[in-house]
């Protein structure tokens, strides 16, 4: 069976692992990697009369930059390892993107790393690993 | 051209922080001597043309003008200030927003952005003085007024998103100026580039007045109230520099702090009126009263029920801005297909500003009993300047302190802080305003743009060094001259708002527009 692995990317050095993690069971079953990476955003920050001014052209600029810097390297490797792919960018909450993501594309699993911050920490701020088994659809992996 | 007259301005502007304190003041004091004489002779026509009665009566025709323009828009639309409230609400919430469009301006970042521009020192400080002057039935008035301005706001917003620009860099720009010029076109009716024109001078006038050296005046008076009293030429210098470098330094960090903290000091201060009204519990019923009764008979206030009435309608009219213009400005960056929806969104803001955080200012200072009445006869005590006397002949912002300070010692401390923050953040939206009018008249540039901005910021020093009685006056005409030119604008473009409204109310029923998720 071909199922798709959603890989929560963003460039960092724990997604990198998680998503060598999902390569590895995608190429075993001939899945497809679901490489999605999020840019944080809240339609309920405060932002100043010339951030709204600005907001529709940093929203292009950020879009392209993210496809640029984050995906078509990645991408590109994954297209040089024979590895069916698909790239998603999207803004909002990372955990429920990545959730959505997966519930759009029928995937079978979400894949993500973590960047191990201390408990009290998570607490606090919240973890992106925290709140996705919390809400996700489809079974997730975890890689420390 | 500015070229050459920039670099000699700044030189000039550098020159007069330079200047040893001791020298500052007395020059700031002959500056402010010269700078007063020059305006009261020639602004004075134009303040009392503005301000002046309707003949034999005390009636300012300006009030009559807003609130006849409130009630007209109200009846237009069907009180659609009432009907919409739940769909603003959904609407504000996202319930209707392609998930597509994340990263874009939300209802709620517009609505956000367009409060922190009008929830300020008019709040708490007008509100002072609308109590002081016209009693607690002035606060009748004032709610009445904010309810029907909703309406108002409704129509300049809906037309802010529908005629706004949209440059090919992805930037958006929008207002009464846009709206004036394209809608007047769009209806081959004249005139209205002239209106758009005079709207934008009004606009700069009254960013640099109202939306400046008001709020750096008062900031000051509050800061001193606290710490005892030093020169405010200091406050306006550092209140200057914070506000050059976001405007022009393009410090993102402190506007974003400040955008951040302001929401939070507005639900704090509602949050400590609440606390205060509960408790004086057994006072509520008292104060009701207070309130009904002074809107009809005045209780004794200067002028009567009129003179409440002229209070509340036009301490509200300054508060919220509905029908000046200036929030259709901020509103018109939202990311939406259906202009009538920031329309919606826009008449909470009236709502939230007037009848929640203005009328919490007003219960309390009436609740705690700062206000002085006759024990014989129930009437206010009025003083020979028309005020009514206080506890402790407090009047303005002070007035509001020390109502807030009866109950909770330390709470002063607080609202001075909340007062300079609200007063820095009605600051960098109306410099905003003031810039937008400028390049609808001047062009854009970045070197005319650095001019007003320079501009901007040396005024923010005088308004906090001097107490410049006719320039403020000056700047207070321009505000409601701002709305002279918007309301005939908007009388001309209603049937086109009605029109929206009506395709996007059908469309709604219909399910054609529907929730998303």
């Amino acid at each position: 069976m071909s199922g798709k692995f959603v890989v929560g990317y963003d460039g960092s050095v724990s997604a990198r692992r998680a998503l060598e993690f999902a390569v590895d069971r995608a190429r075993a079953q001939g899945g497809t990697i679901v490489l999605t990476h999020v840019l944080e955003w809240s339609p309920y920050s405060f932002l100043t009369p010339q951030e709204l001014e600005e907001r529709h052209a940093r929203r292009k600029d950020e879009m392209t930059r993210a496809e640029k810097a984050i995906m078509t390297t990645v991408k590109a490797e994954l297209d040089d390892a024979g590895l069916p792919n698909e790239v998603v960018i999207r803004y909002g909450n990372t955990a429920e993107i990545l959730g959505r993501v997966a519930k759009e594309h029928n995937a079978v699993q979400i894949v993500i790393g973590r960047d191990g911050q201390s408990a009290l920490g998570a607490r606090v701020f919240g973890s992106v690993a925290g709140a996705l088994v919390q809400t996700a659809p489809v079974p997730c992996t975890i890689v420390p | 051209m500015y070229r050459n007259a920039f670099p000699a301005a700044l030189a000039a502007a550098g020159l007069a922080l330079m200047s040893a304190p001791a020298f500052a003041q007395e020059q700031v004091a002959s500056l402010d001597d010269k700078v007063n004489q020059i305006f009261a002779s020639s602004t004075g026509w134009f303040v009392s043309l503005i301000f002046s009665n309707f003949p034999g009566t005390n009636f300012p025709w300006i009030v009559a003008w807003l609130v006849v323009g409130a009630t007209v828009f109200t009846l237009y639309f069907g009180f659609i200030q009432f009907r919409a409230v739940g769909h603003s609400i959904a609407l504000v919430k996202g319930d209707y927003s392609d998930p597509n469009d994340a990263g874009e301006v939300s209802h709620f970042q517009a609505l956000a952005t367009a409060l922190s521009g009008t929830v300020g020192l008019g709040n708490i400080a007008g509100v002072a003085v609308a109590v002081g002057i016209g009693g607690p039935g002035a606060t009748f008035w004032m709610i009445l007024a904010g309810l029907m301005g909703m309406a108002s706001k409704f129509t300049e917003c809906t037309l802010g998103v529908k005629y706004r620009n949209e440059y090919p860099d992805g930037r958006v720009s929008g207002g009464p100026m846009y709206y004036l010029t394209k809608g007047f076109a769009e209806r081959g009716l004249p005139g209205g580039k002239i209106l758009a024109v005079l709207f934008s001078i009004f606009c700069i006038l009254g960013a640099l007045g109202g939306g400046n050296m008001f709020q750096a005046n008062q900031a000051h008076q509050q800061i001193s109230g606290i710490v005892g009293d030093y020169p405010g030429w200091i406050t306006g210098v550092i209140f200057a520099g914070v506000v050059f470098a976001v405007i022009v330094g393009g410090l993102k960090s402190i506007a974003k702090v400040t955008e951040k903290v302001v929401p939070f000091m507005g639900i704090v201060y509602v949050g400590t009126a609440l606390i205060i009204i509960v408790m004086n519990a057994d006072q509520i019923g008292w104060a009701f009263g207070q309130i009904f009764e002074g809107a009809f008979t005045g209780l004794g206030v200067a002028g009567g029920m009129v003179g409440a009435l002229i209070q509340g309608f036009k301490r509200a009219a300054f508060s919220n801005e509905a029908g000046v213009g200036s929030a259709a400005i901020a509103h018109s960056a939202v990311r939406t297909k259906e202009p009538i929806t920031e329309g919606f969104v826009s008449l909470l803001e009236p709502f939230i500003d007037t009848v929640v955080v203005c009328t919490m200012t007003a219960l309390v200072i009436i609740i705690t009993g700062q206000l002085m009445t006759d024990p014989e006869t129930g009437l206010y005590l009025v003083g020979d300047n028309g005020m009514i006397q206080t506890m402790d002949g407090s009047s303005g912002v002070s007035l509001t302190s020390a109502a807030f300070g009866s109950s909770i010692s330390w709470f002063p401390y607080i609202l001075a802080l909340a007062v300079v923050l609200f007063a820095f953040s009605t600051m960098i939206s109306w410099s905003y305003y003031g810039l937008k009018a400028w390049t609808y008249l001047f062009g854009e540039g970045e070197t005319k743009e650095l001019v007003f901005k320079i501009i901007f910021c040396i005024f923010v020093v005088i308004g906090a060094a001097a107490n410049l009685g006719p320039v403020i006056d000056f700047s207070d005409a321009a505000i409601f001259a701002m709305a002279v030119v918007n309301i005939i604008g908007l009388y001309f473009l209603m049937p086109i708002v009605k029109r929206e409204l009506n395709s996007y109310t059908s469309r709604l029923k219909s399910g054609e527009i529907k929730k998303f998720e």
